[in-house]
């Protein structure tokens, strides 16, 4: 279970954020600078919280006068906007990157299957789409078995019939993994159709959303 | 057969290589600790390393006796560690030229590792992976453009290294004598000729080293502006 209980200083306003994540998709809406991508960034720990708390599963990545744990340390997967691949690896030394060698892989074997991009792992990311990108980047973002997966707008580049595809794909993936999911969309369809539960956060402040 | 003695020419590439080379390990070390860390005094130490740029050679020579001299506190140290001299020997020209090439060096890697996105590097850190392995195989990869650019610009630098070598290492042919010092003193004695072989020999390496860093940049920004 995730627990979050935090404020932060952003530059125009106080960041408050307040929830409790079961096994669930939980989907973060709200204008562009609201504070969505802080949220996860203080969850990765990439920044930290000016206090308060976060906790996964019993183990505390930020709290009140302790060290926050290290961002190697979280087990975290974090699916940036964009994509983030590393550009002078192919799809399979993206994916690859973070296992140490000779671990076993039959579960990144299995995802690539299930995310149809077998055929691409030898390629480049500026070899390949849109949408495949952002298919290798959820299999790296999966690859060292998170306990909890954070997506970033993850299907603002991708066309209709792609976003549909990589949605389908990533309710079969919660299904199977069971692990808390946080995306951050703009789209309220793209959160309704896969969300658990919305929340929707403006100027720092978080309201929950009831989801239809 | 060669009309000249090269050896000026060996021995100011073997002073550029040498500097180069610690050049490339401290400028690598400086930046990553300038780009990454806050601490008193930060904007002096940055100061100091490109203070060479706007100094008169002379004027860091002068430093560099100061120090290195016989007297000097480096100087000193140096004798009675590793019983070496650094005045009048062909290292003080490495130290003179490793003194002049860091704040060019410096600046092209903390550019080159300004363009490297953080995101890279926060989205390996999330997969588990060290520092150093980060490093290693993300950061400097991709910067290694903008790291090269500057090797080659810190390595033209210091074989071209003059005025602090003249005054550090001095003029004795065969010891200390460089290709600009060989230019320096063969025009002094009227010797035109011997000045004009080794302008044409220190010029193409020039030409060769700035055409082949315009051409690498130009090949590089294609690679990396697909992603």
């Amino acid at each position: 279970m995730l627990k979050v209980n935090f404020q932060k200083q952003l530059d125009h306003f106080n960041l408050e954020m307040q929830f409790e994540l079961n096994k669930e998709i939980l989907a973060l809406v709200g204008s562009s600078g609201s504070g969505k991508t802080t949220l996860l960034n203080c969850l990765a720990g990439i920044v930290h919280p000016d206090n308060g708390t976060i906790l996964l599963n019993g183990r505390h990545f930020y709290k009140d006068g302790q060290k926050p744990l290290k961002i190697q340390k979280r087990k975290v997967g974090y699916l940036f906007q964009d994509y983030a691949l590393f550009p002078h690896l192919t799809a399979e030394q993206n994916i690859l990157y973070g296992q140490p060698r000779g671990t076993d892989v039959s579960h990144i074997t299995e995802l690539t299957k299930i995310l149809g991009i077998t055929g691409l792992l030898g390629k480049y990311p500026h070899q390949i789409s849109g949408g495949e990108k952002q298919r290798v980047a959820l299999t790296r973002a999966l690859a060292a078995q998170p306990g909890i997966l954070l997506l970033d707008e993850p299907f603002s580049a991708l066309d209709d019939a792609n976003r549909d595809r990589c949605q389908e794909e990533l309710l079969r993936i919660h299904e199977q993994w069971q692990i808390p999911i946080i995306f951050v969309t703009h789209r309220i369809a793209d959160a309704e159709k896969l969300a658990d539960r919305i929340i929707r956060v403006e100027k720092g402040l978080m309201a929950e959303e009831t989801v239809v | 057969m060669m009309p000249y003695d090269l050896s000026p020419l060996w021995l100011s590439l073997r002073v550029a290589v040498i500097s180069t080379l610690f050049v490339f390990l401290a400028s690598l070390a400086l930046a990553r600790l300038m780009s990454r860390r806050e601490f008193f005094g930060k904007s002096l130490v940055e100061a100091l390393i490109l203070l060479p740029l706007v100094l008169p050679p002379t004027v860091i020579g002068f430093g560099l006796i100061v120090l290195f001299g016989a007297n000097g506190p480096l100087g000193i140290l140096l004798e009675q560690w590793f019983g070496f001299r650094v005045v009048f020997t062909w290292i003080g020209a490495a130290i003179a030229s490793f003194v002049v090439s860091l704040p060019l060096m410096y600046q092209s890697v903390m550019a080159a590792f300004d363009k490297v996105d953080p995101r890279w590097e926060n989205v390996a850190r999330t997969m588990g992976v060290s520092e150093w392995r980060i490093f290693r195989t993300i950061t400097f990869p991709l910067a290694w453009s903008g790291i090269l650019a500057g090797l080659i610009l810190a390595f033209a630098r210091g074989i071209g290294e003059f005025g602090a070598t003249l005054m550090i290492a001095g003029y004795i042919p065969g010891v200390t004598e460089t290709v600009p010092l060989a230019i320096y003193f063969a025009y002094e004695a009227g010797d035109m000729e011997k000045a004009l072989f080794w302008v044409l020999i220190i010029s193409s390496l020039g030409v060769a080293a700035i055409t082949w860093v315009n051409y690498w940049r130009k090949k590089n920004a294609v690679r990396i502006g697909r992603e």
